[in-house]
């Protein structure tokens, strides 16, 4: 009775294939059948933000995907954002220095969200990172350094150009 | 916590989507998933069959025809977002698209998605209202239009049949001086509205008010068209009192009640949002003068 269906897919650069039910979230399959746990998972309605992942180089929330759905496309999790296994990104950095994490949980889906938000608009205003983050919930920060580090990030960005 | 068991569909074109739905029993379209997802992971919906829409071609697209603009239902909000010709022709719709959710859920989320969910306080729903959308809905019979005003039939219910599917939302372009504004009172950025307003107007050359199209969303199980705000406006000039008075008749309409507001609360935003909407479509309205207030 259980339906599976074959799904082939590029993550953070690497070609997997594996079986899938069709009812599994793409956030299971990207934790439990792909083993890459950096994707948290809060609410799993779409509302809290921590399984954010890039998808076709767009965020989507993993919660709100089927596994299926995701046959023959890219994503990037968090473990793909770091240049290497020794770097962190200028964004990753930026969180380490302005302590833009406390007990890391949001954390995934804020550099995520953060990194396309980044890419689209290079020099964002202090409103403007906040409407972008809006859909992340962080229960430790009060978001203060969350939004520094983004900030940071952005002039670290424009340094680098 | 996952979704119940169902099987899963991946229909290419319409036809076939629209064949699965009249042979399937207890089916469910996935469109872009924001609300559907939610739905299926707290299992309030627990379809037997998923016909997923987003393998399906000519559902994606934004096109000018015939003094409208029309988008394809599976068009994503994203790109509804920023698109210039929804800037230009029916900017409304591209001040209210930034409230709807987050970039995330926007980069999914669908405008048929969207429509069809219904939800009575989702500002794509407040928009179609606004502006006298048509819906084109396609069966086995071929397709048929749906004035939006005869859309929402009931809570979260649109006028479509179970071997049916939206496949596009017409929205007339209203003249290129027109004012629109858009107010929302909601408890966080992204939120659904606990109240909305959209506000279209025209004048002529003295000032009047010409048209006027005043709709609330969130205040009751559909949006609401303020028919009597929209005829306390026609031919006069849009000073501070007229539409502080114009929108007074807000609080006669009937609100819904829940856990974020009481009725009267509604109401009550419902003449401030109304005035506010008004008043940033008076503010842009081409021929008015910048020290008008």
């Amino acid at each position: 009775m259980t339906e599976t269906r074959k799904v082939a897919l590029t993550v953070n650069g690497k070609r997997y294939e594996a079986d899938a039910e069709v009812r599994l979230t793409l956030a299971d399959f990207i934790r439990h059948t792909l083993g890459l746990t950096g994707t948290h998972l809060g609410c799993e309605h779409g509302v809290c933000g921590a399984c954010t992942i890039l998808f076709d180089g767009l965020t989507a929330r993993s919660c709100l995907m089927l596994a299926v759905q995701a046959d023959g496309h890219d994503i990037t999790t968090v473990e793909g954002l770091a240049p290497s296994a020794t770097e962190l990104s200028p964004l990753q950095e930026a969180f380490r220095d302005n302590h833009g994490l406390q007990c890391g949980f949001c954390t995934p889906g804020m550099l995520t969200t953060l990194t396309e938000f980044l890419r689209e608009n290079p020099d964002p205003t202090e409103q403007d990172v906040r409407i972008a983050i809006s859909g992340n919930l962080c229960r430790c920060t009060g978001y203060q350094n969350i939004v520094a580090a983004a900030l940071d990030a952005a002039k670290r960005l424009q340094a680098a150009r | 916590m996952k979704p119940p068991p169902f099987s899963y569909h991946d229909p290419r074109t319409v036809g076939d989507a629209v064949a699965l739905l009249g042979r399937l029993d207890n089916a469910k379209l996935l469109a872009g998933g924001q609300s559907m997802m939610p739905m299926l992971n707290m299992r309030f919906v627990q379809p037997d069959h998923i016909i997923d829409l987003n393998k399906v071609d000519g559902l994606a697209y934004i096109r000018e025809a015939n003094d409208a603009l029309e988008i394809g239902a599976m068009t994503r909000q994203r790109d509804i977002e920023f698109s210039d010709l929804v800037r230009k022709r029916i900017p409304l719709m591209h001040e209210a698209i930034q409230h709807v959710g987050h970039r995330q859920t926007r980069n999914r989320g669908t405008i048929g998605g969207s429509l069809c969910h219904l939800d009575p306080s989702a500002e794509l729903v407040t928009v179609a209202a606004a502006m006298d959308a048509t819906v084109t809905v396609q069966g086995p019979n071929g397709t048929r239009q749906v004035a939006f005003a005869a859309f929402p039939v009931a809570f979260m219910t649109p006028a479509i049949e179970l071997n049916e599917l939206v496949t596009s939302v017409s929205f007339p372009i209203w003249p290129s001086d027109h004012g629109y504004g858009f107010a929302e009172f909601s408890r966080r950025h992204g939120d659904f509205a606990i109240t909305s307003a959209a506000a279209l107007l025209t004048e002529d050359a003295s000032g009047k008010i010409t048209r006027a199209s005043v709709t609330l969303g969130g205040v009751a199980v559909a949006p609401i068209r303020a028919v009597e705000v929209e005829q306390a406006l026609i031919g006069q000039i849009p000073d501070d009192k007229c539409l502080r008075e114009a929108c007074e008749a807000c609080r006669a309409y009937e609100a819904i009640e829940d856990i974020h507001a009481p009725a009267s609360y509604r109401q009550h935003l419902a003449t401030v949002m109304s005035r506010r909407a008004l008043e940033q479509a008076r503010a842009r309205l081409k021929s008015s003068q910048p020290a008008k207030h």
